[in-house]
């Protein structure tokens, strides 16, 4: 309640300030104002009591969750991802190797895990309140995934490829809405997201709190999201395919500093 | 004389550039997304497979040979199902159906009537300032172009397989998916063409 009435304040300033009505972008204004209002620390906190909770057939906390620089250590490891990892013998996101400690540390299965990927705005899932509490400690540090192993490079390369394969009942690709520079899908201005210039301030923000639908979203969600309005079948959660996009967007984005969790509109 | 952030660029592009021998063929790809995608509610697996307008824009980058552009067009016009006498339905029921960005999607009930979602894309109505820049603007179509049989035609065949005029555009195929009623396209047709229409005004 008081978060949304937070929200709708910041809404209202920005629809009453004149000097916001002459910037060339209402959005940026209207994302610094609502940055303030959005309850992002209340989402880490949940985060982190999940992560330190014993859940699970083996009553384990996830404390011991390898996120790739070693068990237990989360300073700058989101910043790191997706990269291989040996264990699996795949390249993962952070959400993908969640489920992994998930499965591994606590004895759950990845079906229990997976009966509710994404939340609403009444109740953001597991996941998201932890990719909340482990992306918070990559802030600061420069986006650096996984780009020498021969599994991250065929990553890279399928993500490319798969991000002008057209394809759904409606035959876009990623390229129909995000390949060219200043498109707009109705009023929302659109990334060209194979520009390092244009995806990095995005790859910097995500997991994010989404004003609009007072949610957490992540980049499992935003893959899966762009699918559903492509009109193909729906793809599933830390897949290859999703792995692979999100992978190619993240190399793309190298060396840019990673500022997240971020606010969207 | 070599700067520092020309050498870090020629660095990173190097690092960055995947080995050749890590591209996919475009059969893996096919298989890759048949292994990673699942059926849900009406969207069906056969949404991935590609078909032979999707898998040449692909491979040629939206940039097919012109003679085999032209015999693939000739295939989607033959999609086609021009109903017989005039084209054009009800712009105010088109005006919805323009508007409407529903239908077609996983979590949507089929049985209820899609849209067109025109504004995703095109400028159409002065009174709709809403709209999206990766098709055309469409503003005063009819206007300017008239609505005579032949304009009623081309309008109500670029709805219904937009690939039949521009194999690769980016348009989907209305009519040819089922995503759109022919009723719907008249409807539409007559958004476009009617001068009583707004985005004729």
């Amino acid at each position: 309640m008081m978060k949304r009435a937070l929200a709708c304040a910041a809404v209202l300033a920005l629809t009453l300030s004149p000097a916001a009505a002459q910037q060339k972008s209402p959005y940026a204004d209207y994302q610094k104002k609502t940055t303030e209002a959005a309850p992002l620390e209340l989402f880490e906190l949940v985060g982190e009591e999940l992560w330190k909770k014993k859940q699970g057939p083996k009553s384990a906390s996830l404390e011991q969750c390898d996120l790739g620089q070693g068990p237990g250590k989360l300073k700058g490891a989101y910043a790191r991802l997706p990269r291989y990892f040996k264990d699996t013998g795949e390249v993962m996101d952070l959400e993908s190797r969640l489920v992994h400690c998930m499965m591994s540390l606590q004895g759950r299965s990845r079906e229990e895990i997976l009966k509710r990927p994404f939340g609403n705005a009444d109740k953001p899932s597991e996941l998201e309140y932890l990719s909340m509490y482990v992306a918070r400690q990559s802030n600061g540090f420069k986006i650096d995934p996984g780009t020498r192993h021969p599994k991250e490079k065929e990553a890279y390369a399928l993500g490319e490829k798969l991000f002008s394969w057209r394809t759904g009942l409606w035959d876009f690709s990623c390229t129909s809405c995000h390949g060219e520079e200043g498109k707009r899908i109705r009023a929302s201005e659109l990334p060209q997201l194979d520009d390092p210039k244009q995806v990095s301030p995005l790859i910097a923000t995500w997991p994010a709190y989404r004003v609009s639908t007072s949610s957490l979203i992540t980049l499992q969600w935003r893959m899966n999201n762009c699918f559903q309005q492509m009109r193909t079948a729906e793809p599933i959660f830390g897949s290859e395919t999703v792995n692979s996009l999100i992978t190619y967007l993240t190399v793309k984005s190298k060396g840019a500093t990673y500022s997240g969790p971020g606010i969207k509109r | 004389m070599i700067t520092k952030s020309t050498l870090g660029a020629a660095v990173a592009a190097l690092v960055l550039s995947p080995a050749a021998s890590a591209e996919p063929s475009a059969r893996e790809v096919q298989e890759i997304l048949k292994r990673d995608f699942r059926p849900r509610g009406q969207a069906k697996m056969d949404r991935m497979d590609q078909d032979a307008v999707q898998r040449l824009c692909t491979t040629t980058n939206n940039k097919p040979p012109a003679d085999l552009a032209k015999k693939l067009e000739a295939d989607q016009m033959r999609t086609i199902d021009f109903p017989k006498g005039s084209l054009m339905g009800n712009w105010k029921e088109g005006a919805k159906i323009a508007w409407s960005g529903q239908g077609m999607q996983w979590h949507e009930d089929p049985k209820l009537p899609g849209g067109g979602g025109c504004y995703n894309c095109h400028e159409m109505s002065p009174q709709r300032e809403a709209f999206g820049t990766i098709g055309p603007s469409l503003a005063a179509f009819g206007k300017k172009r008239g609505n005579g049989i032949e304009m009623q035609k081309y309008v109500y065949g670029k709805i219904y397989n937009a690939k039949a005029y521009n194999l690769c555009s980016e348009m989907p195929r209305f009519g040819t998916t089922n995503s759109l009623t022919e009723e719907q396209i008249k409807d539409l047709t007559a958004y476009l063409l009617d001068p009583a229409s707004p985005v004729n005004k």
